[in-house]
């Protein structure tokens, strides 16, 4: 269980001021939540909750149904390899492979050292340039395994 | 001097950030003042990072870019290894016909004054000029039908909200392009983002409503914030607001990042997790069109749908609909990918062969080996062999020979794919991302998955259960994610029993 953030109260007021009025606030909310700590803590349900007059059983529905809400925090930093049709008839699969094999981890893990959490995506809109990443929210083109490897050096350094 | 240089992802993907700082030292170095203009991408993907710089004679292509190529921008461009010559006279911009995406590549994104001086805002103009039952009849006779993938009429659409009373009414409009093989929305918002904003507008008078949102996936960072720039940008110029151009019609929009769930592209779905709710999808009716967003009149269309609307506007409903073939009218964006010499997107009239697309305008394979399959469509779409090939591109076309245009996504494998897996991944992806609710979607994925497993491993009896399975999902299912699944799952078992024969045999 990750420590509790010591500026989650103060953040949090920021946030649900920032939301206010807005209609159908919960994902906008919880993005800037993910966007201040890297992940949702579970210290911030009974807070949304509270202050959207919802229970927080629906807040932690919300949180567990998005692929994108981490309820734990990423390694410091995130290779999404696109694993659907475009990229995989451009030898996704296979790069998806070499990127376990070279990591020693599969897909939602992180490394022992905690530098590298890896996802899979379905599709980053690159599919005429493929097979398609996204390193720490940058977007990559054409990734074999060279590219690959170029791209972890960089993350693991 | 004035050169272009993308910044759509595609062109950032392949590193058009690390050649656009080099043409600002290297202009630094020799002192000369570039105008370094960030547009969006022409299309021609395999040409990525394509520079263009603007000459007397007009602009000049050059591509695809590496940091070595860039010194040679500043000397005898004729002499440049990567010319390639005229943009607009390049093969793959002479074929088409860009209406849609006509400045998409060719202004500046965020600039207002690019976009006025290559036709924005006549489209809303003229809508303005109009009364709101005029505007819905307009788009009904442009024949345009939802490019998301249903293919609904959308002017039937529009007067299905517009003749819905209530106090508000909303414009949503579905960024969720979650398909593989599809980008024609991201290029469009990141290439030409105040069409997209323009359309909403059309559509908000149409039918009265005052709000709209853009749900837009979080897989595309760029596409957000272009998209978020241009509705400041917009807000600013007082096209968006209380007084749209001063007209006193209010309208305004919101940009909504959606959380990655492949089902929150089902428009319903989409409604749940735009109200702040999980995606799942509800059971219809009661239509979007009537009890939508908060259980408002809402008008749910694509990026593409809405983004055409002003260049029908401006152009008209009767030269729109003058391109196509049967009840495919108008030009459809084209996204060609996968396994292909030449990727990107092609506009064009509907009725082009999957021959005439792979063969003539991609190059075939990137690989160099044969083209084994193509699918279209998307995840949901149906595998085709090479036999189907003189298909025309079209809704009815399509359905005819079980399978579906969808949003236009082409994706091409080479000999080397195996269809069985394609299958499998089918089962495998609608297991992920189904949202719960019908249980033909939820445990019919999982159940096809272990059984096209079984077919793997030699077991003949599984084929009539995936066969029966299939079944049941499309007819079971709530939404088209369980219901279509089969569709790829079943062509590839039709079209390709070989891949699913081998072990079938050694067990024989
Ligand atoms: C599983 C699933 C995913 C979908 N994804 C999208 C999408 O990403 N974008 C989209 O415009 N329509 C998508 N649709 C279709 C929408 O439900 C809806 O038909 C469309 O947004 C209506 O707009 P249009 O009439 O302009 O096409 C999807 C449908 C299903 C069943
Ligand atoms: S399929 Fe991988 S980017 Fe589209």
């Amino acid at each position: 269980m990750p420590p509790v953030p010591a500026d989650l109260a103060s953040r949090m007021t920021e946030i649900l001021a920032d939301h206010r009025g807005m209609e159908g606030s919960l994902l906008p909310i919880l993005h800037a939540v993910q966007g201040a700590w890297g992940y949702v803590p579970q210290e911030v349900v009974p807070i949304i909750a509270l202050d959207l007059n919802i229970s927080r059983a629906e807040v932690h529905g919300v949180i567990s149904f998005y692929h994108d809400f981490r309820e734990e925090p990423a390694g410091r930093h995130v290779v999404k390899l696109c694993r659907a049709e475009a990229c995989q008839a451009m030898g996704a699969d296979r790069v998806a492979s070499h990127a376990r094999q070279a990591l020693g981890i599969d897909w939602h893990e992180t490394t022992a050292d905690g530098a590298v959490t890896l996802e899979p995506v379905f599709c980053l809109g690159l599919c005429a340039c493929a097979p398609a990443a996204m390193v720490d929210g940058r977007v990559v083109g054409r990734v074999d395994e060279a590219r690959l490897d170029a791209l972890l050096a960089t993350v693991q350094a | 001097m004035k050169i272009y240089l993308p910044r759509d992802a595609a062109a950032r993907a392949l590193d058009a950030d690390a050649i656009a700082a080099a043409i600002l030292s290297e202009a630094t170095r020799r002192g000369v003042a570039v105008d370094l203009v960030r547009n969006g991408s022409r299309g021609m993907v395999w040409l990525e990072p394509l520079a263009e710089v603007v000459t007397a004679s007009g602009r000049i292509a050059f591509g695809p870019m590496t940091l070595a190529d860039v010194p040679g921008l500043f000397g005898d461009l004729a002499q440049h290894p990567k010319a390639l010559g005229l943009t607009d006279d390049l093969p793959w911009m002479k074929a088409q016909t860009r209406l849609t995406f006509a400045r998409v590549g060719v202004i500046d994104p965020l600039s207002l004054d690019d976009y006025r001086a290559h036709g924005g805002l006549t489209g809303l103009r003229k809508a303005m000029s109009m009364t709101p039952a005029a505007v819905v009849e307009e788009v009904i006779a442009s024949g345009l039908r939802g490019r998301g993938g249903a293919g609904f009429p959308t002017g039937i659409k529009w007067k299905t909200v517009a003749g819905a009373a209530a106090d508000r009414k909303y414009i949503v409009c579905n960024a969720d392009e979650g398909d593989s093989g599809t980008f024609a929305d991201r290029m469009l918002m990141e290439g030409d983002p105040f069409t997209l904003i323009e359309g909403m507008i059309i559509a908000g008078l149409a039918v009265s409503a005052t709000k709209g949102f853009v749900y837009l996936r979080s897989e595309y960072p760029d596409a957000i914030e272009v998209m978020t720039q241009a509705v400041h940008i917009a807000r600013a110029a007082g096209i968006l607001g209380p007084s749209v151009l001063g007209s006193g019609i209010t309208f305004d929009m919101e940009i909504r990042t959606g959380a990655g769930a492949y089902v929150c592209g089902e428009e319903t779905s989409l409604l749940n997790s735009l109200e702040g709710k999980r995606g799942v999808v509800r059971a219809k009716p009661p239509l979007p069109a009537l009890q939508g967003f908060l259980g408002k009149p809402t008008v749910v269309n694509n990026v593409i749908s809405l983004a055409t609307i002003p260049a029908i506007f401006e152009m008209g409903a009767a030269f729109y609909k003058g391109f196509g073939l049967g009840r495919s009218l108008g030009t459809i964006p084209l996204q060609i990918a996968g396994n292909v010499a030449r990727g990107g997107l092609f506009e064009c009239a509907f009725g082009l062969t999957l021959h005439q697309i792979i063969d003539d305008i991609a190059g075939g394979t990137a690989t160099g080996r044969p083209v084994k399959a193509v699918q279209v469509g998307g995840p949901l779409g149906a595998y085709f062999p090479r036999s189907k090939f003189d298909l025309p591109f079209g809704y009815e076309e399509y359905a005819s020979a079980d399978g579906l245009i969808g949003h236009a996504g082409v994706v091409v494998f080479d000999d080397s794919v195996d269809m069985l897996k394609q299958a499998r991944f089918a089962m495998e992806f609608c297991a992920i991302e189904s949202c719960g609710k019908c249980t033909p979607c939820r445990i019919g994925a999982v159940r096809g998955a272990e059984t096209i497993d079984r077919i793997a491993r030699g077991d003949v009896a599984a084929i009539p259960l995936l066969t029966d399975l299939c079944q049941t999902m499309k007819a079971g299912s709530l939404c088209a994610l369980g219901g279509f699944t089969p569709y790829p799952v079943m062509s590839a078992l039709t079209h390709f029993p070989d891949d699913f024969a081998p072990m079938r045999e050694a067990a024989e």
